[in-house]
């Protein structure tokens, strides 16, 4: 008797799985219809905020004005503008006034000096970012470079031009008010750190207390005033420091007075038998400090040293209240201009995307890091 | 005893007095400086201009004041008044849609999640002053009085501000007011007497039904047994501008919308931060217990999520409350604002800036006080 095997029918074939499964669709279903609650609202933001892009597009793109006539050389007809007004971004104003915006009253002719100094702070920011850069080097490069920009900005040798400082303006006085602040304030923020752990000199210690604590229980911008009116009574007579040196100085002793409390967070974190260790190797303390703690507490701290930055970054624009020119003085200023009057919403929104990419790629790479340096702690 | 440089208690003892010594040579150098420098302008020293006329004429004021009789003390005063009424309603309403924005950014909808994460990330990476800035230029760009927009009826919306429409304020209202605060307290105790019922016999007694009494029963009563006094100020045009009603300046209401806004993307992270540091077993364990949505949100996760998000919250409410001093960008006039008009017309900006130190040491200790008092309420107490 021969046994044939039927094929049955009752092994089951891997079906398809259906639409609603997998894919875009599935996708869809998790994400934005999961529950009718949620559907509602998915179709509610989608009405709402197609509507809005639509129009954004045509403020921004469809209905704008970019340009504008000249009718006489120097002077433009912006009729154009006002008559798009309400409906249409008058971009225009940006292509009159962008020179002005980014570089202030920096001479017409010599503005590619400042053009380079904003490139060569760009590169200092992502060479000091680059991981294979962090080493004792860095310092001699970020004095290389800022001295190289201090050469361009002032001018006066080789050939160059002497431009006042008064005269400068825009992005590079925001980039130097916030770039010269944290290079100047780091070291102090370690000295006044390690001082504020010192268990050895009491009196340091209450010292670096005070300075922290009185420095960041009061808004910078009492602090920028101060350092208008006050820096020049401190002086000697007859010295009179100008405007940006007053507020430089007000935004290195108020960084510092953060960068200090993050530095000392970073001390803290480290284990104690690190410091024990350097101790029972005889090290003396500076031998300590400098080759086993700090560099193994600043490597931690730079995450929320970057996150500093950006705040100071942003904080930067508070110059405004004591008249230095900076990106958005010079904003508020090219506003100020007749005919560019009501049009200030163009122009913050350009203002606007300078920063945001400028902190917004800084917060990019902090979190980066952040992960990163928690890889090797994740198990 | 020999005094030796391996000894380190010497050791200590001559790095201090170097280290002081120089500070107070610099502190010495400058202060002789500035004597000098203060002589040699006619600048008065000492805090005689705080009882002088001040002058300074002040928009707002929640106090009765003029400037050609109150004194600068008053003046500045009146300015501390004004900060704490944007900074208090600040933090409020920052807390409320940053916490909002927070949950939101954690649903399951990714649209909804998106959209509160770029909320966030755009208004982080913005300075505060634009945003203020901003927001001024889009209150002052309204209509007029005349062309204002009317949302909703008593309501205007004009390039001089918000108007409201206003209660008349009489005394039935305040013992209302009264009976209302009275009630919270009673209800504190009543929830603390069902806590021990409950303790003791494991069943809880109903506290809502007493709580509801006590908030708006007899508040109420007491308000209608008075009288039921109720008349509302509605604002009227008149002319060029309004007539009546509350009032909310431009000014004021920028500096409110940019702090509130910009605070709001912090909070928001942090709050999340702070619900997604409590580990998901313990929802799970809610859930096997058979504990309600609401009671595990209230019982488990909020507690827990507490004790993270209490202290950096302090530190934003410090934040809100120093950015605050901005107003003077946009000419609310705040203490500072106050304060450096003062330092202009006298001169004196050593104690003008002294003050403005002393009066935010005085704020930001009691936000930091009362924080630390509700963060030990919250804390983990372990044995």
């Amino acid at each position: 008797m021969s046994t044939t095997i039927v094929a049955s029918s009752s092994v089951p074939t891997r079906e398809q799985p259906s639409a609603l499964a997998i894919g875009p669709l599935a996708w869809m279903r998790v994400n934005l219809f999961n529950s009718w609650i949620s559907s509602a609202v998915t179709l509610l933001l989608l009405y709402f905020g197609v509507k809005w892009i639509i129009s954004f597009v045509d403020w921004a793109f469809l209905h704008a004005v970019w340009s504008v006539p000249e009718t006489a050389p120097g002077k433009l007809d912006p009729t154009a503008c006002r008559d798009a007004k309400g409906f249409g971004a008058c971009w225009a104003v940006i292509g009159d006034k962008y020179r002005f915006i980014l570089f202030g009253r920096y001479p017409f002719d010599e503005q590619w000096r400042a053009a380079i100094c904003i490139v060569l702070f760009i590169g200092l920011y992502v060479v000091s970012a680059m991981r294979r850069f962090w080493r004792a080097e860095l310092v001699l490069i970020w004095i290389g470079v800022l001295t190289a920009i201090g050469v361009l900005m002032w001018g006066g040798v080789f050939g160059l031009l002497y431009v006042p400082q008064d005269e400068w303006g825009g992005l590079p006085i925001t980039l130097i008010i916030a770039t010269f602040g944290l290079a100047l304030s780091f070291p102090l923020a370690i000295f006044v750190a390690l001082g504020r752990r010192s268990t050895e000199l009491p009196a340091v210690k209450l010292l670096c207390v005070v300075y922290v604590e009185l420095i960041r229980g009061v808004p910078l911008i009492a602090w920028l005033f101060m350092a208008s009116a006050m820096f020049p009574l401190f002086m000697p007579v007859g010295f009179n420091p100008d405007k940006l040196l007053r507020v430089q100085v007000a935004v290195v002793l108020f960084a510092g007075a953060y960068l200090a409390e993050i530095v000392r967070a970073g001390l803290q974190t480290l284990p104690k038998g690190q410091y024990e260790a350097a101790d029972a190797l005889g090290l003396s303390y500076w031998h300590k400090t400098l080759f086993i703690i700090l560099p193994q507490a600043l490597r931690l701290v730079i995450p929320p040293l970057v996150n500093t930055f950006i705040g100071f970054f942003k904080d930067t624009s508070l110059v405004l209240i004591v008249g230095i020119f900076d990106l958005l003085t010079a904003g508020k200023v090219a506003l100020a201009e007749p005919i560019w009057q009501g049009y200030s919403t163009e122009v913050y929104v350009v203002l606007a995307a300078i920063y945001f990419v400028f902190c917004w790629s800084m917060a990019r790479y902090s979190r980066g890091l952040e992960t990163e340096f928690n890889k090797s702690r994740r198990r | 005893m020999t005094l030796s440089w391996s000894d380190p208690m010497f050791r200590s003892i001559v790095w201090q007095v170097v280290i002081i010594g120089g500070f107070a040579a610099i502190a010495w150098y400058l202060v002789s400086n500035t004597s000098t420098n203060l002589k040699a302008r006619r600048i008065a020293t000492g805090f005689e201009f705080l009882g002088r006329t001040a002058g300074i004429p002040i928009g707002e004021h929640m106090i009765d004041y003029e400037p050609s009789i109150n004194t600068y003390g008053y003046a500045l005063f009146v300015g501390v008044l004004n900060t704490l009424k944007v900074s208090v309603v600040g933090v409020v309403l920052a807390t409320l849609l940053g916490t909002l924005i927070g949950i939101l950014r954690l649903s399951r909808n990714w649209l909804i999640s998106k959209l509160t994460a770029s909320y966030v990330e755009v208004l982080r990476d913005i300075p505060l002053l634009l945003q203020l800035l901003f927001w001024y230029t889009v209150l002052q760009g309204l209509p007029a009085a005349r062309q204002s927009f009317n949302p909703v009826p008593g309501v205007f919306l004009s390039n001089r501000g918000v108007k409201l429409p206003a209660l008349n304020w009489e005394a039935p209202h305040l013992w209302a007011l009264a009976a209302f605060v009275l009630g919270c307290v009673a209800t504190h105790y009543v929830g603390k007497r069902a806590d021990r019922i409950q303790d003791a016999t494991g069943v809880r007694p109903r506290v809502w039904p007493v709580a509801l009494g006590l908030l708006i029963a007899v508040p109420v009563a007491v308000w209608a047994a008075l009288g039921a006094p109720w008349s509302i100020e509605w604002p009227v045009l008149r002319g060029f501008n309004f007539q009546g009603g509350l009032t909310v300046s431009p000014e004021y209401f920028a500096l409110l919308l940019g702090l509130v806004i910009y605070t709001s993307a912090y909070v928001a992270e942090i709050v999340r931060s702070g619900i997604l540091s409590v580990p998901h077993g313990q929802i799970e364990a809610g859930g096997a217990l058979g504990l309600r949505q609401g009671v595990i949100l209230r019982k488990i996760i909020l507690p827990q999520a507490l004790r993270v998000i209490i202290p950096p919250m302090t530190s934003q409410y410090l934040n809100l409350t120093k950015n605050s001093s901005l107003a003077v960008a946009i000419g609310y006039q705040d203490m500072v604002s106050i304060a450096n008009t003062t330092l202009n017309q006298t001169g004196q900006a050593i104690e003008g800036i002294f003050m403005i130190g002393l009066l935010y040491l005085v704020i930001s200790l009691s936000i930091s006080l009362f924080m630390n008092w509700y963060n030990a309420r919250v804390a983990l107490v372990e044995r």
